[in-house]
């Protein structure tokens, strides 16, 4: 797709990126429909920047994560890391570029070894990468340990001996332990309680300065985006609706589906107005996407054109791209009065 | 205003809950005061752990005992204490006058029952009224919260709802007696953002219609200061502080409540570092002595860690439970 600039300080580009699931019915397992996870998908990752990806639960933001790390193969697209094209290599010429993509995830309960040690649990990944001098992981675990703001003497005790804020530590030092580019976040800080939150993101932040690292940050936390992101793509049902930097998003949002987010952001300091009132309760599933823009059941100023299909992105000021009929070519637009 | 809007629905006062096992005792709830208005909504505010969700199972007299133990204080509604009453007293509150919301409409609703008869339950507990009674009146509620077709969802299943009409659904088990008060257990933590303010507004607009007094346990400090008349915060068994919205949002006394509006990320504070509470929440039998927040108090002295904090009043019902405080000393802190 045009109108996403490639610079030369990208770490991550994704093209065109489509994903469809099928659905299976009866003995023989006949398809009997797809759900279309991911369509038309593209946005760039700067160096030492980081992207935030937003949407409500079901509109394929985890499923771009799995498609990054090729835990999942795309059907169409691009992905390009430094440069080359991950989608199409297989699995022995992707092992050396894992290292290059960790992530971390959301349950800091649920996606750490019950019965291995943390350390063990962090040497894992050193060892598959083809790091085995025992004395050196060693050092190589207390100084990972330290990074993250934890004492060395947590080695040998296990998971269950941590709180959540600990062991979401724990999984930040495991997914550095291999010396990654970019991190992608799966709603890192969403089942932690109010008063550990801000200390996981300064950690975030630290490292990102210290390490250089880029980060892919998944959330449906606005505040946390507007908050740590430079750049936000905004998803509804597998589409990028509105690609923007942080500041535009939140001071000068466009489409309405940006609207709608904005206006339900439960914020102690400030509340956006709008005049928006979605129709329906929330999403339909993205089983039977309405043709032309995905967004138009729900939305307040859908119009006929609505229905027409392929949508492209319209530039609207600097980097900031919007998916919607009622944006001219120009970028001109007049949603509320 | 009439006195009666003005009158006290629910008041809790220097409630004790504890739980014991062979060798430790947790005090989840350990000495707190709040009182409900009519037609006020009250914010518990907390992180897990706090004891606001033992807190409202206790008025709701749904604390298992044992392990549970009422260690002391009392919970008046309308005047008479509820700790006071027998499980068949109780039975006739609960539901009836006092109604809960859950956080988990998928757990809470029986996968088994259609929603229609179990809004009929609900009913039918409290009311003795003939079948096709009850049918009109699960549809007036479905109606009231914002279902669409109510007739024919009354025989849906749960997995058949979306997430945002189960909580629907479970705000028409609260409504289905009229009671007066409504608790709130985290109501929007399991849904999106958007849908979360549909629920939020909803409710808002019921309780005006019914003239309800809702009592909401969260842990977002964001939704509080859209729905709360009156805030209380909790930590660790105790009540830190408690105050209008305005008190607490704008001239916050506790170093614990200044401490989470600091460490709250929004757009405004990028660029500066946020204000991390060190330290953890303390497990609820391993409490420190003295004031249970001074390990991780950045004001705390002495006397914080060998006295229970004192009760100081700001007046209009702002109070600060805070040894500093109290003492007079550090009143004029800032962030």
């Amino acid at each position: 797709m045009d109108g996403i600039p490639s610079k030369s300080g990208t770490i991550l580009q994704v093209e065109d990126l489509k994903k469809y699931f099928p659905i299976r019915r009866g003995f023989f397992q006949k398809i009997t429909g797809w759900v279309r996870a991911v369509e038309d998908l593209s946005f760039t990752i700067g160096k030492r920047k980081t992207l935030g990806l937003v949407g409500e639960s079901g509109c394929g933001k985890t499923t771009v994560a799995r498609l990054i790390l090729k835990l999942l193969e795309a059907d169409e697209g691009k992905i390009l890391f430094n440069g080359l094209d991950i989608t199409k290599l297989d699995e022995k010429e992707m092992k050396p570029l894992r290292k290059e993509i960790q992530i971390i995830f959301q349950d800091p309960y649920g996606s750490l070894n019950p019965r291995m040690t943390v350390g063990q649990s962090i040497a894992e990944g050193l060892k598959i990468a083809g790091f085995d001098n025992r004395s050196e992981t060693q050092q190589r675990l207390e100084k990972l340990l330290k990074m993250v703001g934890m004492s060395p003497a947590g080695i040998d005790r296990f998971p269950h001996e941590f709180s959540g804020g600990q062991r979401q530590r724990i999984g930040i030092a495991r997914a550095l332990s291999v010396e990654p580019a970019l991190i992608i976040c799966d709603e890192p800080i969403s089942a932690l309680d109010v008063s550990i939150q801000a200390q996981i993101i300064n950690l975030l932040k630290d490292l990102q300065d210290q390490l250089n690292l880029s980060y892919l940050f998944i959330s449906h936390d606005l505040n946390v985006v507007g908050y740590l992101c430079d750049m936000v793509a905004v998803m509804y049902k597998g589409h990028i609706m509105e690609y923007s930097p942080a500041d535009a998003l939140f001071d000068n949002p466009v489409h309405p589906y940006t609207h709608l987010l904005l206006s339900a952001i439960p914020d102690t300091e400030r509340s956006y107005t709008s005049d928006m009132n979605a129709i329906g309760d929330e999403p339909a599933n993205t089983l039977n996407p309405p043709v032309g823009c995905s967004f138009r059941e729900r939305c307040p100023i859908s119009e006929d054109r609505c229905k027409q299909s392929d949508i492209d992105f319209k530039k609207v000021g600097d980097d900031h791209l919007v998916r919607c009929w009622k944006v001219a070519k120009d970028g001109s637009y007049q949603f509320f009065s | 205003m009439k006195i009666s809007d003005n009158e006290i629905l629910l008041s809790v006062q220097d409630l004790k809950v504890y739980f014991k096992s062979e060798d430790e005792i947790a005090r989840a709830v350990d000495g707190i005061s709040f009182d409900v208005r009519r037609k006020e909504t009250v914010c518990i505010v907390g992180e897990s752990g706090c004891g606001k969700t033992v807190a409202a199972l206790s008025i709701m007299g749904l604390v298992p005992i044992p392990p549970g133990e009422i260690a002391g204080g009392r919970i008046l509604f309308r005047g008479m204490n509820l700790l006071d009453f027998d499980d068949t007293e109780i039975q006739k509150i609960r539901g009836n006058q006092i109604a809960m919301i859950f956080q988990e409409p998928l757990t809470s609703l029986n996968p088994v029952f259609t929603i229609g008869n179990q809004i009929g339950e609900a009913i039918n507990i409290h009311e003795n009224i003939p079948d096709k009674e009850v049918i009109k009146r699960s549809q007036q509620l479905l109606k009231d919260v914002g279902i669409d077709s109510p007739a024919e969802r009354l025989s849906d299943y749960p997995h058949q709802l979306s997430g945002g009409q189960r909580q629907r659904v479970m705000i028409a088990m609260a409504l289905a007696c009229d009671p007066d008060l409504v608790i709130a257990d985290e109501p929007t933590t399991a849904l999106d953002v958007t849908v979360q303010a549909q629920i939020l507004r909803l409710m808002n607009a019921i309780q005006k219609r019914r003239s309800m007094s809702v009592l909401y346990i969260t842990h977002d400090l964001g939704v509080v200061s859209k729905v709360a008349d009156r805030v209380c915060v909790m930590y660790a068994g105790i009540l830190a502080e408690q105050g209008s919205r305005t008190n607490i949002f704008t001239g916050p006394k506790h170093p614990y409540t200044q401490a989470l509006l600091a460490s709250l990320p929004s757009r405004e504070k990028r660029g500066q570092r946020l204000y991390s509470i060190p330290g953890t929440v303390p497990h609820p039998a391993y409490k420190p002595r003295g004031c249970p927040f001074h390990p991780r108090c950045p004001h705390a002295i002495q006397t914080c860690r060998e006295q229970y904090p004192g009760m100081c009043d700001y007046g209009d019902g702002h109070q600060a439970r805070c040894p500093v405080l109290f003492d007079g000393n550090g009143a004029n802190w800032s962030e």
